[in-house]
């Protein structure tokens, strides 16, 4: 009895085991293809410029911008949509409804997260918190400490989305409060700094939660070319490690093509920015593999 | 028990399986990012609609604009910020509305009045077009959130908004102070309220809040010995000045000459 049972065990164990690994060798294949589609510093701009505005003619619009979306979605599935923040204040829908309809909309096309901008102060913490009913999707900011503030606990430090096997870790860093935005408008909400909290977040997920991409939505602007010591994003991205990507925002930076920053570790980060008023759609499309060729390659960059 | 022993062995082979295959998984764990492409969709007339959300967003637009085209008063002439060296008709009517608007509620609050205004050329974003004149006018002319503050300055600070504005060459919005440029563009005949200038009074300068905190460069407002907001923002100052008025007055009077 005993022997056949060893008989048994063996010979399925041979199967299951050959099984296993066709598995993972049918993964050395397999590519995923991930996009991610942002924008910022849209500023409460739901209708298109009119034909006749003298500086953005027929631009912009979210009717236009979901119909975008929803092609890009049909091609591929595999999507993130993500905002840097400055949601608020432009048009008088902002003055009006406070934001209802922004966040609406946003929700209403299926957006993932957006970080937080200036400008979504505006109304004051109380003018933002009453607006969250009206969001299906995540803040996720990581240096506003908020926990002595009305907005304790609706904001994420992270959010690792899972996407068709796809681990990416999604973090946020928003500009300092003081002297930008009034006291009276973010209270007692602490900033601190971007590059010490990206350290936290870049370990958490990139080495202890094993992300495969790592994005940072950032409004602390693209660049101060008139003021050194100011943090930016090309600073931010080459005094930090383990991010892919970061989507900015608030300097209203219009780029040719996505900018490509050494990062500390002496690796290639992108830096990507859409201008302002739902002008541009940022699109970065990721494409992974499981070959154990390519494990400590560098991606190529196609901008 | 036979049966029961079978579903053991199983279970067992179950668990070499799994452990199996969590070791062939784990050994090609992370996916490797071979490529990234990364390109800007511009958002053009092109693009289709989406009915969804056009017929989401239509009451909302069909509320706003009905407010926003309501008639508050009647502009008989167009009120531009580009015609005028060291003042304009719609600076200076803006300045006079802030001063004697925010006056009202400075007086009720503080039981002290407000000597003068100056505001920033910039911060007028449109002109006033002849004609009807309606809530949206207000909103394009003040787009942004500012709310009207008074700064308590010493009379060398008066000095310096003079400088300021003669430095600038800009026609800054300005109303309860008047000074003529000398030829050495310095400033002379500084007068406030009709009065010359006292270089140790303390006087009750209204402005709007971007300004106060530094903006535009006008650090003069940072030697301010007190501040109030009045919570009013401009914007609705010029709305309620529109509904209190029928017909919208240009100030031609001149508050900055030259010598």
């Amino acid at each position: 009895m005993k022997r056949r049972e060893f008989i048994e065990k063996t010979a399925a164990s041979t199967v299951l085991l050959s099984l296993g690994l066709s598995l993972s060798s049918f993964e050395t294949n397999d590519i995923k293809h991930l996009t991610i589609l942002h924008t910022n510093d849209v500023h409460s701009h739901i209708d298109p410029f009119p034909a006749d505005d003298p500086r953005n003619p027929n631009k912009g619009g979210v009717s236009r911008r979901a119909a975008l979306i929803e092609t890009i979605r049909k091609e591929n599935p595999n999507l993130l949509l993500l905002d840097a923040g400055d949601i608020f204040q432009g048009t008088p829908y902002f003055n009006y409804y406070g934001g209802e309809l922004e966040f609406k909309l946003m929700s209403m096309m299926k957006y993932d997260a957006s970080t937080i901008g200036n400008h979504d102060f505006d109304n004051g913490l109380d003018g933002l918190y009453a607006q969250l009913p009206h969001a299906s999707f995540d803040f996720i900011n990581s240096n506003y400490d908020f926990k002595n503030t009305i907005m304790d606990g609706h904001v994420k430090p992270y959010k690792i989305f899972n996407k068709n096997g796809i681990k990416v870790g999604v973090f946020g860093v928003g500009i300092e409060l003081a002297g930008l935005v009034d006291k009276k408008l973010y209270l007692e909400t602490v900033y601190n700094d971007p590059v010490e909290v990206a350290q936290d977040m870049t370990k958490l997920l990139k080495h202890e939660q094993k992300c495969d991409l790592v994005v940072c939505l950032s409004h602390i602007g693209y660049n101060y070319k008139d003021d050194a010591d100011k943090i930016s994003d090309l600073k931010f991205a080459a005094q930090t490690q383990d991010i892919d990507l970061i989507i900015g925002g608030h300097t209203h930076t219009f780029l040719d093509k996505p900018t490509i920053v050494k990062n500390k570790a002496g690796k290639d980060v992108l830096v990507n920015q859409v201008g302002c008023y739902g002008i541009n759609l940022g699109r970065i499309d990721f494409y992974f593999d499981k070959d154990k060729a390519h494990t400590n390659q560098s991606a190529s960059i196609v901008v | 028990m036979v049966k029961l022993k079978k579903y053991n062995g199983f279970l067992k082979l179950f668990v070499i399986f799994l452990t199996l295959f969590s070791i062939s998984s784990c050994g090609t764990k992370n996916y490797n990012l071979t490529k990234i492409e990364g390109k800007q969709l511009p958002v053009t007339e092109k693009a289709s609609e989406t009915p969804e959300i056009e017929s989401f967003i239509k009451p909302y637009r069909d509320h706003i604009n009905q407010d926003l085209d309501n008639v508050l008063a009647f502009c008989p002439e167009t009120l531009d910020k580009s015609t005028g060296k060291w003042q304009t008709s719609i600076g200076s009517l803006l300045a006079d509305v802030c001063l004697q608007r925010g006056n009202t509620v400075f007086k009720a609050r503080e039981k002290k009045d407000i000597d003068l205004c100056l505001l920033n050329h910039g911060g007028i974003r449109a002109i006033l077009p002849k004609g009807n004149v309606t809530t949206r006018t207000a909103f394009e002319i003040m787009p942004f959130e500012n709310n009207l503050v008074v700064l308590a300055l010493k009379g060398e600070q008066i000095k310096d908004i003079a400088a300021y504005i003669i430095k600038e060459k800009k026609p800054q919005p300005l109303s309860g102070m008047t000074f003529t440029i000398t030829k050495q563009n310095t400033a002379k005949d500084i007068q406030i309220q009709g009065k010359p200038l006292d270089i140790n009074k303390t006087y009750y300068v209204a402005t709007n809040d971007y300004l106060a905190n530094g903006g535009d460069s006008m650090n003069f407002f940072a030697k301010s010995t007190e501040k109030f907001d009045l919570n009013y923002k401009l914007r609705n100052v010029l709305i309620d000045y529109f509904k209190e008025v029928d017909t919208v007055l240009a100030p031609k009077n001149i508050r900055i000459s030259e010598e």
